[in-house]
């Protein structure tokens, strides 16, 4: 008989597991406390979706900027200070048009580009976006409110590999002249994803 | 491996559970979690290939039910114990009571032997594999034809870089297939992009 042949009389809760593994990280001698508060502020407070809507105004306002993100948007995001995870080597900045329309996703797990965009929202890591938006993307962005006109091609981009994206929504006519800082406050995290337009 | 994660395509699933300004997180322990099993891999512990696939690797009764950083919990303890870190008697022990821990992995392996550098605008097939271990192609792109749209710099080879297997980086191409082709007369208009690492792929002219 293996020491797990035995009726186990409950599940611990998941509160109780997390905790479980915390403390026996911490008895190795790990310095687990520090690195919850230095990694918990990281992925609450410094990679939010404002990075991504300053990289989009910042586009909108200098089109040579906008020229160097379309190139090579990793080297172009670092000018304005925000840095990327080490394995996302790459990150790719697809441009709407009036008849073009991106929208991102990640099929297998709940990839995307977390330091402009901020982690992904529920919806993006359930079973149903997932399953779904490749198949059916006119269906589903109308059902989260966006009828795209039939002229629209659309544009899913899935995430399967290290390369990351973001979407570079069209500016709103009625924005011009704005200043930068004005215009990244109309920046969405949903418009970054490309589930909404602006 | 042909998981319930590969959810692409997939039919039989509801609404989107779609909210404006959706929240990342839900409760402090899922902050914690997400901390916890980022601070594992800054050790060394594990790398992010291996992380996706012992969540890969979790029962699919199991995946389904559980929530997001469940998953991600999941993922991190049963690394924790496959490396040697700690046991599950342990973990058990300290959580009082069971801790549902991922299936075992099968073996990886490395590149392909013979890969193609392939250019923009030429047309391409994933190769039509079944693999036992992690593999990045999602079943609704296998054996399926698209064209390149372009190449991403070198990044480990996931299949090897989840197991421990000795592979060279390669890089990924990004592939443009159009919807109908993937699903015929079952699908809306689009073109669907992935990411597809070089030794998935074969010429297909």
């Amino acid at each position: 008989m293996s020491e797990r042949d035995f009726v186990v009389q409950r599940t611990a809760t998941v509160e109780e597991r997390v905790d479980a593994i915390q403390a026996a990280l911490k008895d190795r001698g790990l310095k687990v406390d520090e690195a919850i508060a230095e990694l918990g502020q990281v992925a609450t407070e410094q990679w939010t979706p404002q990075n991504g809507a300053r990289v989009v105004a910042r586009a909108w306002v200098d089109p040579a900027f906008r020229q160097r993100l379309l190139a090579n948007g990793r080297a172009a995001v670092a000018e304005l200070g925000y840095s990327m995870p080490k394995h996302h080597r790459h990150l790719v900045v697809l441009e709407n048009t009036p008849t073009v329309h991106n929208v991102i996703c990640c099929t297998q797990c709940s990839c995307t580009a977390i330091s402009l965009i901020g982690l992904p929202p529920d919806w993006y890591k359930d079973l149903e976006y997932r399953a779904r938006v490749v198949r059916e993307s006119r269906t589903v962005l109308k059902e989260l409110g966006l009828d795209l006109p039939s002229k629209v091609e659309i544009r899913v981009w899935d995430t399967t590999a290290d390369t990351r994206y973001i979407v570079l929504p069209e500016r709103p006519p009625e924005t011009a002249g704005w200043p930068e800082e004005k215009l990244a406050g109309i920046v969405t995290r949903d418009g970054l994803i490309g589930v909404a337009r602006l | 491996m042909d998981g319930i994660y590969d959810l692409g395509g997939r039919q039989g699933f509801g609404r989107v559970r779609y909210t404006l300004d959706a929240p990342a997180f839900h409760a402090p322990w899922e902050v914690r979690v997400n901390s916890l099993y980022s601070f594992a891999v800054r050790l060394g512990i594990f790398n992010m290939d291996e992380y996706r696939h012992a969540i890969e690797r979790m029962e699919a009764r199991h995946y389904l039910t559980a929530s997001y950083y469940e998953r991600s919990l999941t993922s991190l303890a049963t690394l924790c114990v496959e490396k040697g870190v700690v046991t599950r008697e342990e973990l058990e022990r300290r959580a009082g009571g069971a801790f549902p821990l991922s299936t075992q992995s099968a073996p990886g392996r490395t590149n392909a032997p013979r890969r193609e550098r392939f250019k923009p605008g030429q047309r391409v097939r994933v190769k039509s594999e079944c693999v036992p271990g992690h593999v990045r192609v999602p079943a609704y792109i296998r054996g399926k034809t698209g064209v390149v749209v372009s190449e991403s710099p070198a990044y480990p080879f996931p299949d090897a870089h989840a197991h421990g297997v000795e592979a060279q980086d390669e890089p990924t191409y990004d592939v443009r297939f159009r919807s109908e082709d993937l699903w015929p007369n079952s699908a809306d208009a689009a073109l669907v992009h992935a990411g597809v690492f070089q030794s998935y792929l074969e010429r297909a002219d």
